[in-house]
């Protein structure tokens, strides 16, 4: 048990720098150093303070209910949540009302996105990148469909004339992660454990970890999985879809939100194409079915077909 | 799957909101295209709402019907999955609803 928050210190993601061999275990809004007992100096809280609103601040809010309020109220409360400022933000938060008000008191209106808090920290990330010129892309596919070959591949090709670095998604093992550091390239790995998929706190806390330069490019390997990836924003520029000739042409598809979310759909392993019953071209028009605006590029990861378009959109794509 | 996490940010948001008080009731929208099932939040949510103020608590989800407006002829098209042609033929589709995700209301004691 964490004595400073109460959590237990088994849950959470672990984040862990090839580099300096460092280890951080991930909660909410802080993160222990794994290894070191969990004494107040072994935590370091960031950030989800509450504060409060004391300038009497008006807001506007709705009433699903069909009432009107003819008021305006003045405020002296407690918001309980994480607050990001200079973002967009639905400030609805409830309030009691005094007797003279005649609806029933236990009913709060609200209009709390469900999805907000990673929102609100993947505006931060992409705010953060943006400040010091970094492209960041998100790759996403379904287990084993060549996301770590084609970084492999890429930081080899473009070390020379890009600066590359990765966060490594995966539920277990840091061989994704081994083999990036292999290439020469700075990496940090993130191990979701049971989760499934990455999300904007995991990656705010991987960059300040990896660190990456001005000007640079951060490629951020999600979780195998072509479903959930797709709703959780992480900051990214864009996301990029990978999905290989052995996955049956039905893929995109089958998972229609994660091709509508992508900007950008890489057919890999296109050299199997002799061993596989696999039609590119039904594969294609499912995925322009789905995502009209969908760029397309068939590669070879490993025989290196198809890369020099990869490398020119992402060249494109630094501006 | 992402229900489950979806599902305690419900617990949460709610519990938040509520201030310590009991939660007897919370209504939630979401979206026929939001990729989120309705079936699996209501699995997941008395499980976490378990040892919060939320325990016990009904849950209402509102499903929200998908819309989208084509972008060649401008006309409306009903959409029941995350994609969609229009009577034109044309399949760049803009949507206007279907992607909500949001708590719209508790009840507290
Ligand atoms: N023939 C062929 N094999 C490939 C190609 N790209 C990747 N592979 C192989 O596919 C397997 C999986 O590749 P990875 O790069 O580990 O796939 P991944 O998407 O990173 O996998 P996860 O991280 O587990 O989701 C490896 O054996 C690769 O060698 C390709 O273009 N052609
Ligand atoms: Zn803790
Ligand atoms: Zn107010
Ligand atoms: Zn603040
Ligand atoms: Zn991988
Ligand atoms: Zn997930
Ligand atoms: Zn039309």
């Amino acid at each position: 048990m964490c004595l400073t928050c109460g959590c237990s210190e088994e849950d959470g993601a672990v984040l862990t720098d090839l580099q300096t061999g460092e280890r951080f275990l991930m909660h909410d809004d802080h993160v222990h150093p794994l290894g070191a007992k969990s004494t107040e100096q072994g935590h370091t809280h960031s950030h989800g303070h509450s504060h409060s609103h004391d300038q009497g601040h008006s807001h506007s809010h709705e009433h699903a209910a069909g009432h009107d309020h003819p008021h305006t109220h003045e405020h002296d409360h407690d918001h309980p949540h994480t607050h990001d400022h200079g973002h967009e933000h639905t400030h609805s938060h409830s309030h009691d009302h005094g007797p003279a008000h005649s609806h029933a008191p236990s009913t709060l209106h609200l209009q709390e996105q469900i999805l907000g808090k990673n929102n609100v920290l993947a505006e931060r990330n992409r705010g953060w990148l943006d400040g010091r010129n970094i492209l960041a892309l998100n790759l996403v596919s379904s287990p084993g469909a060549g996301k770590t070959t084609l970084l492999e591949r890429t930081i080899r090709d473009l070390g020379g004339e890009l600066s590359l670095t990765v966060i490594e998604g995966d539920q277990e093992t840091a061989n994704d992660a081994e083999r990036i550091r292999a290439t020469g390239a700075r990496v940090v790995q993130i191990n979701t454990g049971t989760g499934c998929h990455l999300d904007a706190l995991m990656v705010s806390r991987g960059l300040k970890q990896l660190d990456p330069p001005a000007n640079s490019v951060v490629m951020i390997e999600n979780v195998g999985n072509l479903v959930c990836p797709a709703l959780f924003d992480l900051g990214e520029r864009a996301k990029v879809a990978i999905v290989s000739v052995t996955e049956g042409e039905d893929k995109p598809i089958k998972y229609p939100h994660m091709f509508r979310a992508s900007e950008v759909m890489l057919l890999n392993k296109i050299d199997l194409l002799p061993y596989v019953t696999f039609d590119v071209d039904r594969c294609i028009a499912y995925a322009r079915q789905v995502n009209p605006r969908l760029r397309v590029i068939s590669i070879s990861a490993t025989k290196g077909d198809g890369l020099a378009e990869w490398y020119a959109w992402l060249r494109a794509q630094r501006g | 799957m992402h229900e489950l996490g979806i599902t305690q940010e419900i617990v949460e948001l709610a519990e938040a909101r509520a201030d310590g008080r009991r939660v007897r009731k919370v209504v939630v929208e979401i979206g026929r295209l939001s990729a989120v099932l309705p079936d699996a939040v209501r699995f997941c949510f008395e499980m976490c709402a378990e040892d919060t103020s939320v325990a016990g608590a009904e849950l209402q989800i509102i499903e929200i019907p998908g819309t989208a407006k084509c972008r060649a002829c401008a006309g409306m098209v009903a959409l029941d999955r995350p994609f969609g042609r229009c009577e034109c033929g044309c399949t760049d589709l803009e949507w206007l609803s279907g992607e909500e995700l949001r708590v719209t209301q508790i009840e507290v004691e």
